[in-house]
């Protein structure tokens, strides 16, 4: 028989073989030896601990009871797992990203890193989970007290009460011992998730060695525990849809909200690929640890006694059946189940309660924070390892409240219902921009309440805390305010009755609340982060050092890290850059590390206030962000219009050049013109002179003499009068006071009256085609003529081919006139074609003394006839192209 | 056939790891609905002893466990095919 002595030792070495595992693993991590430590295979088993005293002891217990209903508690997180690329995966990557420490973390970081959020979070999974704690203890009590039954030794076995406040004590201890050894960054514990997953394979395998040996050894078989099955008083598939609905849903959302499976699942977690293998490992798991619940229940329900606690069978079956090894790998399955459940979850809430509660107060009460002396780190440790004690309390008070004889499943669900109330905070964080704090605390708050109201309270039982008339009647006699009959909602399962009300109102709170309230800009900032984090960087934003005192971050860093090690790193970044000693400069990269270090220890909300206490007024808050943001568009703002308008100063400034090189070259030109013209005028004057004082002075000058000197002052005249009316002409053309007179015509006879006029025939060939010059003309013949004259003319006169031709070549486009003339000459040089146009230009020191003066009347004579004329380049000559407008000449001339 | 050409081929690769993706989304729904089909055959009214052929316990238990274990292995493989490549926008307009 085994004593209970032997079943303690029996504990105890097991606890020091998995405190062994996890010093180990602690020792490779540390090393860096452990690479297995992080496979996919690890990560997948420590997800187990989702299968507690609950699943190894409570789902035959819950089975016997209800038939395959147990089921649905492991149906949702399989439906949850399979999902993992919609939900699990973002967690995992958010939780990474952000470097959550726990879901009170994760929900305050997505809402503003608010602390009051995370305070209620807190206290919401405290007293959520301290049933579930409580049921651990009563499992691990319970199955202490079938032992005890069964030890002859033992006149009088202790009271359960003792046993569970031992438990209680000694699950603590193995805890602090486990979890609070060192503060790791980033919240990782290798050793405890190492032993977790050897406990995940040890509670597997004593459930499959019981489940083989009541199908194969008390059965007799698979057909025949179907057959047995079949006739058992579970034997009916009588589940209501309700609770089947309810609870699938609602171990789905505990499988999410759970401390612990956040720890595990989110905190622990190496490498989001990891996921990849628990998609399929996990669900299978749960599979194997549910395949022979309904055989263990159903031969527990025939072979045991009337009235045995279905929820030992596992333990009672092989232990009456004389199988005492088999039932103590049984009482170790369920051990481990206990133990490790209790283990993470207090190290999660621990986490929790340290980092959100006790942590922030003391900052707060000590006033300047790290500037103060004492060890940060101790006080972190305390606060932890008085966190777990005060939970495993707790745990203990439920359980004596409750009296410890209610289902084990009944009390899960409890706490299930409880964390369930994150979910659509947890939820409308990841996939909706539009959540906010307020709506997250307000449907928080709701659900809560509801869930007090509805479920907790009433688990202690009619009497105690809530009293009889109030379960019966309502509050003050109000019916519709019955707790387990809310808003008239008779007859309903308390369970899904309180799932309903409290997750639907928490739900519509929720959103209701976030639709009407404003998020402050931090928690926009955060909410993109988070709902957007596949397309986001990893950087939650960095510090901007250089208000910060090295020194103090240093004094600092001592207290919380201790002093070798933050000297250690100091010295070593102080290398990194350069530099002899050990203070660092505090860049913004140092800065970082220095905070991810630092929340390992006191967590990432806490690490984050205590540099921004030393860093001071350097720490951007986003409040400042924004109103940087608002600077900087400013400046942006500003800096475009400077941009613009340095472009246009830059565009004036090149037509400011560009027009006095216009100028300069003009007044060359001018100068040219009037040395040129002066010339010109001087000598037909000297001429005119000279001939006049000779036919004046001189006596006995012949006739055909005086004829002679006569009409050379004449022609001499003549020349000056037409210079004067050149000038003329173009000052009237310019000034607009032309008066245009219309006429109808012929091209061609124009073209004939022009050559002719040019008197050019004798020196230059002239090709035209006649056919191509019958076209009716309506504008002022005689100044298009002009015009006509002095293109001919030109060329006559500039063409320096040895045989000079001109090629006259006019076409209709576009209801226009367009008429080529291009000479065989040498053409006019590239630089100079833009100036031919202008007044006084002459090109070169031509032989022939024009003035410069017959192309800008060209010019101006076709601007006044609504046409134009240019210089054709490409051309084999010097080419000008003519072109009037056929139609419009009449309306052209109207407006003259 | 159309997958010779190498442009082709990619964009196939592309959209299968799409449908993938999407798959993957689906699996829990279709495991929800599997899941619930036993609620259908839940047939005979309290106290009918008389109707043998009312679903019975060990019949859903085979049932279930075999949807479960399909489950796990379509995720298995699934999961073998998912890539992270196409976490950009396909995300956001899916979800």
């Amino acid at each position: 028989m085994v004593t209970l002595n032997v079943l303690v030792l029996v504990c105890l070495l097991y606890v020091a073989f998995l405190f062994a595992v996890a010093f180990g693993a602690d020792r490779a991590a540390l090393v860096g030896r452990g690479t297995w430590l992080r496979s996919p295979i690890v990560y997948t088993l420590s997800l187990s601990i989702y299968c507690t005293a609950w699943t190894f002891y409570g789902a035959v217990g819950f089975a016997a009871r209800s038939g395959l209903e147990f089921v649905t508690i492991y149906l949702g997180p399989t439906l949850v797992m399979i999902g993992w690329w919609w939900t699990l995966r973002k967690m995992v990557r958010v939780g990474r990203s952000q470097r959550i420490t726990s879901i009170a973390d994760l929900i305050s970081s997505r809402y503003g890193k608010s602390n009051t959020l995370a305070v209620f979070v807190t206290l919401v999974a405290v007293i959520g989970l301290t049933p579930y704690i409580a049921l651990q203890l009563q499992s691990v009590t319970l199955s202490f007290a079938t032992f005890a039954e069964a030890d002859p030794f033992t006149d009088a076995p202790p009271s359960q009460q003792s046993t569970a406040f031992w438990v209680a004590a000694g699950l603590a201890v193995f805890t602090i011992l486990f979890g609070t050894r060192n503060l790791d960054a980033n919240e990782r514990h290798h050793g405890v998730v190492m032993a977790i997953a050897l406990e995940a394979v040890v509670k597997l395998f004593a459930l499959l060695a019981v489940g083989v040996f009541v199908v194969w050894g008390l059965a007799g078989g698979v057909d025949e525990i179907l057959a047995r099955i079949d006739s058992s008083p579970i034997a009916r598939w009588e589940v209501p849809g309700s609770r089947w609905v309810g609870l699938t849903l609602l171990s789905a959302a505990a499988f999410m909200c759970l401390p612990r499976m956040f720890q595990v699942m989110v905190v622990e977690s190496e490498d989001e690929d990891h996921l990849r293998m628990a998609a399929w490992a996990f669900p299978t798991y749960l599979m194997l640890m549910s395949l022979f619940v309904v055989p263990i229940a159903v031969m527990g329900l025939e072979l045991m006694p009337e009235g045995a606690n279905p929820d030992l069978f596992v333990l009672t079956l092989p232990l009456r059946n004389g199988q005492e090894g088999l039932a103590i790998l049984s009482f170790l399955g369920g051990f481990s189940s206990a133990t490790s459940m209790v283990i993470v979850a207090a190290i999660a809430l621990s986490t929790m309660v340290s980092n959100h509660i006790v942590m922030p107060i003391w900052l707060w009460s000590t006033g300047g924070g790290a500037m103060v002396s004492g060890d940060v780190r101790s006080v972190a440790l305390l606060a932890r390892r008085l966190s777990i004690a005060m939970i495993l309390f707790l745990g203990y008070c439920y359980f004596r409240l409750s009296g410890g004889g209610t289902a084990l499943a009944a009390i899960g669900l409890i706490s299930f219902v409880g964390v369930a109330q994150f979910l659509p905070a947890l939820m409308g964080g990841l996939f909706w921009r539009g959540a906010t704090r307020s709506g997250a605390l307000a449907g928080l708050g709701v659900g809560f309440v509801l869930w007090l109201y509805c479920l907790f309270l009433p688990s202690f039982g009619a009497s105690e805390i809530m009293p009889y008339s109030v379960m019966q009647n309502g509050p003050l006699g109000i019916g519709w305010l019955r707790p387990q009959a809310l808003f008239g909602a008779d007859g309903m399962d308390p369970v899904i009755h309180a799932v309903m009300w409290s997750l639907l109102l928490n739900t519509c709170t929720f959103l209701g609340v976030s639709l009407l309230t404003l998020p402050k800009p931090i928690e926009r900032l955060q909410g993109a982060q988070f709902v957007n984090v596949f397309q986001h960087s990893q950087t939650p934003g960095s510090w901007s050092g250089g208000l910060a005192r090295s020194e103090d971050l240093m004094i600092m860093s001592q207290r919380i890290m201790g002093a070798s090690e933050a000297q250690a790193m100091f010295s070593k970044e102080a290398r990194k850059q350069g530099i002899a000693g050990y203070l660092p400069e505090p860049t913004p990269d140092f800065l970082q590390m220095l905070e991810r270090e630092l929340s390992g220890s006191v967590g990432a909300a806490t690490a984050h206030a205590m540099i921004s206490q030393i860093v001071g007024r350097a720490t951007v808050s986003v409040e400042d962000l924004m109103a940087v943001a608002d600077e900087t568009a400013q400046i942006m703002e500003y800096s475009s219009k400077l941009e613009a308008k340095t472009e246009e100063q830059a565009r004036t400034a090149r037509q400011l050049r560009e027009a006095n090189e216009k100028l300069t070259q003009i007044s060359v030109q001018k100068d040219a013109f009037l040395s040129q013209i002066s010339h010109e005028l001087r000598t037909p004057m000297t001429s005119i002179r000279a001939f006049s004082e000779i036919l004046r002075d001189s006596e006995g000058l012949s006739e055909e003499e005086r004829n002679k000197y006569a009409s050379i002052i004449l022609e001499e005249a003549t020349r000056l009068t037409r210079l004067l009316d050149d000038l003329l002409d173009l000052s009237v053309l310019e000034n607009g006071q032309v008066v245009l007179n219309s006429q109808t015509g012929q091209l061609s006879d124009m073209l004939d009256r022009a050559v002719s006029a040019a008197g050019v025939q004798d020196r230059l060939r002239i090709h035209r085609r006649r056919e191509a010059e019958k076209i009716t003309l309506h504008t002022d013949l005689d100044r298009l003529a002009q015009v006509f004259i002095n293109l001919i003319s030109n060329a006559g006169k500039y063409c320096e081919a040895p045989d000079p031709a001109l090629t006259i070549r006019p076409q209709a486009e576009n209801g226009n006139l367009v008429v080529d003339f291009i000479d065989n000459g040498p053409g006019i040089p590239t630089d100079q074609q833009a100036m031919i146009f202008e007044k006084f230009s002459r090109i070169g020191q031509t032989k022939a003394g024009g003035a410069g003066l017959g192309l800008a009347i060209c010019r101006e004579i076709m601007g006044r006839l609504g046409g134009d004329i240019t210089y054709l380049p490409g051309q084999e000559g010097a080419a000008f192209r003519v072109v009037l407008p056929l139609r419009e000449a009449a309306t052209v001339q109207a407006a003259q | 056939m159309t997958a010779k050409k190498t442009p082709v081929f990619v964009q196939r690769r592309t959209y299968r790891r799409r449908r993938v993706a999407d798959g993957a989304r689906l699996l829990p729904v279709f495991g929800g609905i599997l899941f619930l089909i036993p609620l259908l055959w839940e047939g005979d009214p309290a106290g009918a002893e008389a109707v043998p052929d009312g679903a019975r316990t060990a019949w859903v238990m085979t049932y279930l466990f075999v949807v479960w274990f399909g489950l796990a292995v379509l995720s298995g493989v699934l999961a073998r095919f998912l890539v992270a490549e196409d976490d950009g926008g396909d995300e956001e307009g899916d979800s």
